[in-house]
């Protein structure tokens, strides 16, 4: 049975397994690489994504519990908050390997959009999930308070 | 340091396919190399080539260092800029294909990129590329507007004279027809207006954006997954496989067994991965490695109380030691480590007609393209090495016997050898496989005599050889230099000492992983260092100074006091001290502790000060310092591979491989020392002082001595 979603704004479908999960799905189908694969336990964040809105793990999101559903990759991430994020990264060049980048940049604009003027312990709260292996944690850090300035200037 | 190239002399040189300019330097080499141009050039005529100036105005550096993170790219590039007068806007980079005569470490004499050699071996011959490529487009814009080649200017990328401009872009086609400048004149450092600066990295924007093209991102017409699965203890074989049940799976298209294990093929990696789940295989285990990892450190403190083969000595320990008014000695046990890069081991192979199409991060270009084409039986010549971006390293991706590019064209081969493979490892296999920082036990004894003065150390290393019967090894060498580095060679004279090594079989393999031997040889050296000059009650910086030969060591080691405003700290935490000496780059760090709610160390702040010779791009060297004190915090808190009874891993993913996160990454602050020297590696030097650092603030805050790493071993509770 086909699972029908949003992606990046645009209708998808996948007719495959439904037990598989949706980082699978949007790297091997549906030719969407930015997110990655780094654990597939929930454990590394490299394949964070928005479901609904909201910080989600795709390693392990079965595509059928997708159904019906939105979903935005880091080739989607747009709006005011995505671009300040993504500028603040890119101005302080925050990736080394750069492999963990699309999950920390996700998790980044989930977290300012539930804290706009996030501390140092929501940021500690809410990037705990995402590995740095290159440990760019110190920049990371640096540009999500750095993007936060930002969306208030430009708010 | 290698001496600059020689430029070959060309009284002209063809121009290219209607492009531009490509411009390099010729190493040593026959005829035949010649004819090797970089990917995408057509002209047989081409040179090889660093720098390629198109008709657009770009300026591609072709980059001949793996980038899984360290920056040679952007370094590289920013050395090319700056002798050619660019503007930072219009480099771009192009990764080198397989081609050792033009494109070889000059420190290895193959492709590769390791032991923080990127900027030191290129140093000269990117200063000579840029400097060449600056001169015939001086020569061009001065033909062609009839003036003195002395009289043209080029600033940020534009040529002029008088009212005259114009762009690389205008001047490439005939830039391309002018003669290349036997010895180019190399700028002054005065004149240097990129290196020594901030340039912003070039790889940051893909970076952040997702577009960045992994190895594990390519994607080929027709192409499988494989994923494998490995034998539960290191050696062990297949006996039996029953694949019925992964057969079975929608999805899996084949399962083959290699000599590595059992590959499972699928239209897609969740089907490959639940593959592999479904399979029973009976594996033989009669000549695996079946100690567990408890039984391998019994045997190494036996080993390193016995002293060893000798591999430095400086007057007489033993009499020294005898003569001390004060002795101390410890033994230290150092766990297998997994390099665990975010990127997990993968490569893409994609046979054609009399050759493959490879696709990987590869970190020993010529090696690994060398050992596919064996694999498959294709000559080399028919091979297309089509180099990614890694997802980082450590050292896991450079194995001597180029077994990752082994184990994907066995498992191309196996599927019938005419269609694209993905084999990619999931974290289980990366965790679990092998190539670990090899298990080590030091045994060390010092003293100091009544006025407090160190008078000698006794050093022992024991632990397992990786580089013994590889091709980076010497055979005649007595001892093998990367167990024990970091103590031989050391920054400090004492008045005795000795250094010894044992060497012991292990099953495990093991491997180079960011700094090798300094990763444990730096925590003996400065941890027990801190506590002979608490026994002789000297100050840890004085007292290193005062033992320093070296005057670069020394002002790296006050400036680091300096920034930081020495060791004391407000209450409830404290200061620890550690230098070290590595890869020709000097590194100094103060690491400011508390005890956490975890009861292991909370490193708030530490200071660093560096000197890696001519500072090329601050950026990425303060980027390096940052990575590499994360990366030796996150392992010295937390991470070990163990093995069980049976020689079973204990660890399998993040979950039980410990990682450092943001929460418990401390603030860093970075001084970078003004240096003339010729630039020297930067990727780990930054990681051996932090565990001692951090280790001696421990001592200072709690009295505990940590000698068993990771400092969350139960051991240390
Ligand atoms: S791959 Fe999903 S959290 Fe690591
Ligand atoms: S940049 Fe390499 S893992 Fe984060």
């Amino acid at each position: 049975m086909a699972t029908e979603f949003t992606l990046n704004g645009a209708a998808a479908r996948f007719d495959g397994d439904p037990d598989t999960p949706l980082l699978w799905v949007l790297r091997d189908h549906l030719q969407l690489t930015g997110t990655k694969y780094g654990c597939g336990i929930a454990q590394c964040g490299a394949c964070t994504v928005h479901l609904d809105g909201k910080n989600r793990r795709s390693c392990v999101t079965p595509i059928a519990s997708v159904a019906g559903r939105s979903v935005t990759t880091i080739e989607g991430a747009t709006g005011k908050t995505a671009e300040a994020v993504k500028a603040a990264w890119v101005a302080i060049d925050v990736p080394q390997c750069g492999f963990c980048q699309s999950g920390q940049v996700m998790s980044a604009i989930g977290l300012l959009a539930a804290k706009p003027n996030p501390t140092d312990a929501d940021i500690d709260h809410g990037m705990a999930g995402n590995i740095c292996r290159c440990a760019t944690y110190v920049r990371i850090r640096q540009a999500i308070k750095d993007a936060a300035k930002h969306v208030e200037t430009a708010a | 340091m290698n001496a600059p190239t020689k430029i070959p002399v060309a009284s002209r040189r063809d121009f290219l396919a209607g492009s531009g300019l490509v411009i390099g330097l010729a190493l040593p080499m026959g005829k035949a190399a010649a004819k090797a141009a970089p990917a995408g050039e057509a002209t047989p005529f081409a040179p090889n080539a660093f720098v390629r100036i198109a008709g657009d105005n770009t300026v591609t550096v072709i980059i001949k260092h793996v980038e899984f993170g360290q920056g040679p790219a952007t370094g590289l590039s920013t050395i090319v800029a700056d002798e050619l007068d660019a503007d930072w806007g219009q480099m771009r980079i192009a990764f080198a294909p397989a081609n050792d005569p033009l494109y070889k470490n000059l420190a290895f004499g193959t492709m590769g990129t390791g032991g923080s050699t990127a900027m030191a071996n290129s140093w000269m011959q990117m200063r000579n590329a840029g400097a060449s490529a600056r001169a015939m487009l001086v020569a061009a814009a001065a033909r062609t507007w009839g003036v003195p080649a002395a009289e043209v200017t080029v600033a940020k990328g534009v040529v002029s004279h008088g009212a005259k401009t114009a762009t690389f872009g205008d001047l490439a086609a005939t830039a391309a027809t002018m003669p290349i400048p036997e010895k180019p004149t190399l700028k002054t450092p005065a004149q240097w207006t990129l290196i020594g600066r901030d340039t912003p990295k070039l790889d940051s924007l893909v970076k952040t954006n997702g577009s960045a093209q992994f190895t594990m991102d390519v994607q080929r017409p027709g192409m499988v997954v494989s994923v494998i699965e490995h034998a539960p203890a290191f050696g062990g074989t297949v006996k039996s496989v029953d694949d019925a049940a992964a057969l079975a799976i929608p999805g899996v298209v084949a399962v083959k067994t290699i000599p590595q294990g059992v590959v499972v093929y699928a239209k897609d990696t969740f089907a490959a991965m639940k593959g592999r789940a479904a399979l029973k295989v009976d594996w033989d285990l009669s000549k695996a490695e079946t100690r567990s990892t408890d039984t391998m450190i019994k045997q190494y403190i036996a080993a390193a109380a016995t002293p060893g083969v000798e591999c430095e000595a400086e007057g007489n320990v033993a009499t020294a030691l005898a003569s001390a008014a004060k002795r101390i000695e410890a033994t230290y046990v150092f766990p297998f480590l997994a390099h665990a890069p975010m990127e997990t081991m993968d490569a893409v192979i994609e046979p054609k007609d009399g050759g493959a199409d490879f696709y990987a991060g590869s970190q020993f270009q010529v090696g690994d393209t060398t050992a596919v084409s064996k694999v498959l039986g294709v000559p080399f010549a028919g091979m297309t090495l089509h180099e990614q971006y890694a997802g980082g390293s450590f050292g896991r991706r450079a194995t001597p016997d180029m077994g990752n590019a082994v184990e994907a064209a066995m498992a191309t081969k196996a599927f019938g050898g005419t269609t694209a493979v993905k084999h990619v490892w999931t974290r289980e296999n990366d965790i679990r496989g092998g190539r670990y920082r090899p298990l080590i036990v030091h045994t060390i004894k010092g003293g100091v005599d009544a006025k407090g003065q160190i008078v000698g150390l006794d050093a022992v290393v024991a632990g397992q050889s990786f580089m013994r019967g590889t091709g980076f090894f010497n055979p005649s060498a007595k001892f093998d230099e990367a167990m024990v580095e970091g103590l031989t060679g050391s920054a400090y004279a004492f008045p005795a000492l000795r250094v010894g090594a044992n060497e012991l079989k292990n099953g495990v393999p093991t491997l180079w992983w960011r700094s090798v031997g300094n990763t444990h040889t730096a925590y003996v050296m400065e941890t027990f260092l801190d506590r002979l000059f608490e026994l002789g009650k000297q100050d840890p910086i004085m007292g290193r100074i005062a033992l320093m030969k070296d005057d670069r060591a020394k002002a790296v080691l006050k400036r680091v006091a300096e920034v930081a405003g020495g060791l004391s700290a407000k209450s409830g935490r404290a200061r620890g001290v550690a230098f070290h000496k590595s890869f020709g780059s000097y590194v100094a760090q103060i690491a400011e502790v508390s005890v956490g709610a975890d009861k292991l160390p909370r490193v708030h702040k530490v200071w660093a000060a560096v000197d890696c010779g001519v500072p090329i791009n601050p950026n990425v060297i303060r980027a390096q310092i940052e990575g590499g004190v994360g990366f030796g915090l996150g392992h010295a808190l937390y991470a070990e591979i163990t093995l069980g009874e049976g020689g079973v891993v204990q660890q399998s993913n993040f979950d039980t491989y410990r990682s450092l996160r943001m929460a418990e990454m401390p603030e860093v602050e970075v001084a970078i020392i003004n240096s003339t020297a010729n630039p020297t590696g930067i990727g780990e030097p930054g990681l051996p002082p932090i565990a001692p650092a951090v280790a001696n603030a421990w001592r200072k805050l709690t009295g505990k001595v940590v000698t068993r790493l990771p400092f969350a071993h139960s051991e240390n509770a």
